[in-house]
């Protein structure tokens, strides 16, 4: 069964290495085909009834696609169209060196059982593995492989059975040397655009394909608009020599001609670099890695503070130039930076953009623009002959290239997501955009639920403290179905209390390295929008096995205090535990039981006794400097059947809400205590820097306008001044300098403990914090779990959990992710708010001036938790003149006749 | 650039074997005519050689006799143009020295020194060609050289390797496959008895799946081991 067969390949490590490897070539890997006697396989993948229908091919047929083809044109290869196709083993192995995320689709494309994809072992197959020919490159004898691999299928399957249903197999490539060197051997061969083309039932499939190189050149003008980009062996040299700089290009939002360079330096030492004009941006996309070489000093610029629209006409752009180049001389002399142009990329960071189409002047047209969502990444040319459908519609586009000659990048269309303005569109587009994971968990991930019906088994039970008889409840928001965590207290025989808070035992569901844990772990979070939930695990454990919900039996994770009437802690303790919710209240339910006097049942003293404690801890917490913020949430109701939004009022809360917290913070900081003793190089905590002075400038600046004076030395010295801080008859104005203050913070964030040495958490003025109490909607507290759970001895640790680094990149990504959801919540408020409004008409409703700029005023509803610019030059009105003062900030209309601002403000979102 | 994938999908390794397949074992006996026992064997491209000499009176310092059986010494190294790249190895470095030591207990399990007391066997192996399973290959290559020795023994040892990759057991790795990462075990085996002789684990952690390791592949893989050796 075994044949030997040595190979010599040469690889660079250092140096250059020659590597022996082995290479056994078998004779048992079958063709997976359905109309195949010969071959002694189990179970098939390919179809015997393999039929798309196509001019070209009318019978049967399996597709064998190269590696180009797959490359390109996955997007192809993903609609559920395209079916039983083979993928050969050599196709696999360039795709994964070449492109790691079409590898992990084309992956994705094999493991989906609808899509009939074969995966053929071709280079340990006896009959189909070549070797590399003297004087043959690498690439031309992979395309060799693949041919003989097409060749021995069309050989293989030319069986009686397979003859009479009249099935063969077609060889797709966009290479000509290859095409003419498969089509002389006897093989169907075609290229991707003739076979796509000429399948009937899908015409729109043509929009997916990529644009090959060939094509490119029909679609721009002649004219070179950008200098070429420098090959990457010089960039290279010239990053080592200190010439050129790499960083991340990042677009501007406001101006298309306009973007900065992110240098990291060593260490601290980073620098930004601005770019402006088209030419010095050449072709750079927001995101993509560029190398920069910076302009001599006297060409230095100072950023620009006007917005400027890409608005498609080419003239234009250049009198902007020059109109800009001209104001650049003026600029003052202080307010130069560092400026350069782009003069290679190292590597994009393409992703496909959702956006709108905009539809060619010309009818008959098949080229268009695309304009994406996103206001920093350029417009995108595209080829599609559906456009009149598409006009209208949210569309997604992949970019191909950027031609040196073309004003804008090419593209392909990849799909539609739906009409504009339609909910359900918006929010796939704002999930998109916000690179949100929102696909349905796949069946490998689904692997690794647990089976159902499920129930603790005595094994389970050794290992946990059996808490079943406790009056445990929990206390949520209505309509929340993941319920991660639950509370007792009870009196103890010696007069003190005991008190615990039960989360759910995630980690016992998702064991490290499994694919629900990497899915999890790249989910990072759950994302909640408005009337739709993006969960980061599966709904079985989200919403069934791990939520306490009440009367059943569920594992948790239980963090025990002993506490005296002072709620001081006597002693802690963590244990693994099986409980059984008594109840699962809201915290409007749980008020009204703790104000109820009638009521005296178990629950309702549990809950009377927490609530005390909670009081206690909040004051104790308030008087050591923790902040008291605010920020506008608003709710909306939302109709059950249309699922609009049909009225919204700002979120209550309720003296349950804080008694909650508070224990979730006690939690909180107990568990990052015990895992940081524990683990000082690994444990995962979170932080919340103190805001740099220059931050709370707007705060200070706005409590001077009413007379008053805020002390931002330290969190404690801040909410302090801000409880003082009332102005008589203006009772909001307190809200408004605390809801400005809540903008001067800095981003709590994630870390490990041994990458950094400042643990402090300002906010909350606790030395040390980590999150443990939401582990079924944070990442993050899952690890928290496991550490915790080594800490204790309930659970075997693993090299990862162990490891600063990995655990430093896992906190990056779960930081990228939890800053992303934030940014899509507020989007999807955003949205739905406009929805609210859409058909409501004018209303008439109190607003207060946040902030005062150059030529706008921002102003807060605080009915609608609603913030709109609204400028003082309508379109097409030239500005009142007005004078700006930086120092107060505040503007003065000099003259006397101007019309006063109109009431009702222009919402410009 | 993304590591090697060690396991494809379809359930092929690198080298184009399935999991529990070991790699092709060639082995030859009485090599050498001068010495009393040699063997040379291949499994992939592991190369080994081993020489055994005794039964004999004992060398050297005299109070390493032992009165009630036999002194077994080995020795084990690996030749200078073994790897890829060219490496002096001069003898007492700790890893032969290391290796030497667990090939001394291997055998000293196996061998029955209880017959010639007060004398010595020598043992020496050499890689000639390192691709993986060093300790295994060797273990096996001296056992042959020991039967073409004549020596008594209680059982042939019999020895391979096995690593874990995504929860699958991997048996007889290859110089790729050991480095990648994943934890590596060795065992020597009397298959007769099923006895132990020698058991090594190189990992990161402590792997779980040890015994899943051992009762799946190890004693299946070893029965394979012991037939082709008593060829």
């Amino acid at each position: 069964m075994l044949k030997s067969k040595t190979f010599v390949k040469k690889t660079r490590s250092g140096g250059v290495m020659k590597i022996v490897r082995e290479h056994y070539l078998r004779d048992d890997i079958w063709c997976g085909s359905e109309v195949c006697s010969e071959c002694k396989q189990e179970s098939t993948v390919l179809q015997r009834d393999a039929c798309i229908e196509s001019n070209l091919c009318p019978f049967p047929h399996y597709l064998v696609p190269d590696t180009n083809v797959v490359l390109h044109q996955i997007d192809v290869l993903e609609d559920p169209v395209i079916r039983n196709v083979i993928i050969l083993q050599t196709v696999m192995q360039e795709v994964r060196h070449r492109s790691a995320p079409v590898y992990k689709r084309l992956k994705d494309l094999i493991h989906d059982k609808e899509k009939h994809f074969y995966t053929f072992t071709n280079e340990h197959h006896r009959e189909t593995f070549i070797e590399r020919e003297p004087g043959e490159s690498a690439n031309d004898r992979n395309d060799r492989a693949i041919r003989v691999a097409a060749k021995w299928y069309s050989q293989h399957l030319k069986t009686p059975e397979a003859e009479a249903e009249g099935l063969r197999v077609v060889l797709i490539t966009n290479d000509q040397g290859n095409k003419a060197k498969a089509e002389e051997s006897g093989l169907l061969v075609y290229r991707c655009e003739e076979y796509i083309k000429s399948l009937i039932a899908n015409p729109e499939l043509v929009d997916r394909l990529a644009l090959s190189n060939n094509e490119q050149n029909e679609i721009s003008s002649s004219k070179v608009l950008f200098p070429e980009h420098l090959p990457l062996s010089r960039i290279q040299a010239g990053i080592k020599s200190g010439t050129f700089l790499q960083g991340t290009f990042r677009a501007s939002r406001d101006n298309y001609l306009e973007a900065t360079v992110f240098v990291q330096g060593e260490g601290e030492d980073s620098t930004e670099i601005i770019l402006q004009g088209l030419q010095n941006l050449n072709r750079a996309v927001h995101q993509d890695v560029v190398a920069v070489q910076l302009l001599p000093r006297d060409q230095w610029v100072a950023p620009s503070s006007v917005v400027l629209q890409d608005d498609g006409v080419p003239k234009d752009d250049e009198t902007n130039e020059e109109e800009d180049g001209r104001r650049k001389r003026i600029c003052v002399e202080e307010h130069m930076k560092p400026t350069g142009k782009v003069v290679g990329i190292i590597k994009r960071n393409w992703r496909p953009f959702c956006g709108m189409l905009n539809v060619s002047q010309i009818k008959e047209s098949t080229r268009h623009l695309f304009t994406p969502a996103d206001r920093r990444i350029p417009r995108i040319r595209i080829e599609t002959r559906q456009a009149s459908t598409l006009a209208g519609q949210r569309i997604m586009v992949a970019i191909d290239g950027w031609p040196k000659h073309s004003r804008y990048p090419n593209g392909h269309f990849v799909r539609s997501l739906g009409s504009a303005g339609d909910k359900e569109t918006e929010t796939e587009v704002l999930l998109l955009e916000h690179d949100v994971p929102h696909q349905a968990f796949s069946q490998a991930v689904l692997s690794f639920l647990p089976k159902m019906p499920w129930t603790i088994t005595p094994e389970d039970m050794v290992k946990r403290e059996d808490l079943r008889q406790l009056t445990v409840c929990s206390v949520d928001p209505p309509g929340c179905t993941d319920i991660d965590d639950a509370l007792h207290c009870r009196e103890l025989d010696n007069g003190n209390f005991e008190v615990g808070v039960h989360i759910a035992d995630v980690s016992h569901f998702i064991r490290p390295g499994n694919a629900l844990d990497k899915e999890a772990a790249n989910r990072g979070t759950t994302v909640y929008l408005c009337g739709r939930r993006i969960d980061m695990v599966p709904e079985l454990l989200s919403s069934n096995l791990c939520s306490l919900r009440s009367n059943v039996e569920r594992m948790a994770f239980s963090c025990i205090w002993e506490m005296n009437h002072n709620a001081e802690i006597l002693k802690t303790r963590f244990t693994k535990s099986v409980i059984n919710s008594k109840a699962s209240l809201t915290y409007a339910e749980a008020q009204m039981r703790i104000d109820d006097t009638s009521m005296n049942d178990d629950i309702t003293k549990s809950l009377r006794g927490l609530n005390k404690l909670a009081k206690i801890l909040k004051r104790r917490r308030i008087e050591n400097g923790a902040l008291t913020l605010s920020s506008l949430e608003v709710r909306f109701h939302i109709d059950s059947e249309t699922h609009d939004p049909i009225d919204l009022q700002t979120k209550e809360l309720m003296e349950t809400n804080s008694m909650v917290e508070e224990f979730m913070l006690l939690a909180n900081i107990s568990v990052a205590q015990k895992i940081y003793d524990e683990f000082s190089e690994c444990a995962l905590l979170r932080k919340h820097p103190a805001p740099p002075p220059s931050n709370y400038d707007i705060l200070i600046k706005a409590a001077k306008s009413k007379g008053l004076e805020i002390h931002t030395d330290s969190a404690k010295a801040l909410a302090d001044s801000l409880d003082v801080a009332k102005v008589d008859g203006f009772s909001y104005f307190n809200t408004l300098l605390r809801i400005l203050a809540t903008r001067c913070m800095m981003q709590a964030v994630y870390f490990c403990s041994g990458m950094d040495s400042d643990f402090h958490h300002y906010g909350l003025a606790s030395s040390i914090y980590t999150h443990f109490t939401s582990p079924i909607r944070r990442y993050s507290d899952i690890i928290v779990h496991r550490l915790l759970a080594v800490a204790i001895g309930a659970d075997s640790t693993y090299p990862d959990l162990m490891d600063k680094h990995k655990q430093s990149a896992l906190c990056n990504n779960l930081n990228y992710r939890h800053k992303m959801a934030q940014y899509a919540q507020r989007a999807s408020v955003a949205f739905h708010t406009q929805l609210f409004f859409k058909n409501r008409g004018i209303l008439n409703e109190e607003g207060f001036i946040l902030f005062v700029r150059k030529n706008a005023i921002i102003v807060l509803i605080p009915k609608f938790g609603l913030e709109g610019t609204v400028f003082f030059d309508g379109k097409g009105k030239t500005g009142v003149n007005l004078r700006f003062d930086e120092e107060i900030p505040g503007v003065s209309v000099p003259a006397p006749e101007v019309e006063p601002q109109p009431k009702k403000p222009k919402l410009d979102r | 650039m993304a590591g090697l994938e060690l396991l494809s999908d379809q359930g092929y390794r690198l080298d184009g074997r399935k999991a529990t397949e070991l790699r092709k074992v060639q082995a030859r006996m009485g090599v050498f005519s001068q010495a009393d026992g040699s063997a040379y064997i291949e499994q992939g491209n592991t190369k080994a050689l081993a020489v055994v000499y005794g039964p004999h009176e004992v060398r050297g310092s005299r109070s390493r006799t032992l009165h009630d059986r036999a002194v077994i010494n080995c020795q084990y190294s690996m030749a200078t143009f073994s790897t890829a790249e060219r490496k002096r190895r001069p003898h007492g470095d700790r890893k032969s020295a290391e290796m030497s030591l667990h090939l001394k207990q291997t055998f000293e399990a196996a061998v029955m020194t209880q017959l010639y007391p007060r004398s010595q066997i020598d043992i020496y192996v050499k890689i000639l060609q390192s691709d993986g399973g060093n300790y295994s290959v060797c273990v096996n290559a001296a056992t042959l050289a020991v039967i073409d020795a004549g020596i008594p023994m209680r059982d042939y040892v019999c020895a391979c390797t096995v690593g874990f990759v995504d929860e699958t057991p991997l048996a007889d790795l290859c110089y790729a496959e050991e480095g990648g990462g994943g934890s590596s075990l060795a065992l020597a085996l009397l298959p007769r008895g099923g006895q132990i002789a020698l058991l090594q684990m190189d990992a990161m952690t402590a792997c779980k799946g040890v015994s899943k390791v051992l009762d799946e592949v190890v004693r299946q893989h070893l029965q394979d081991v012991s037939v082709l050796t008593r060829e």
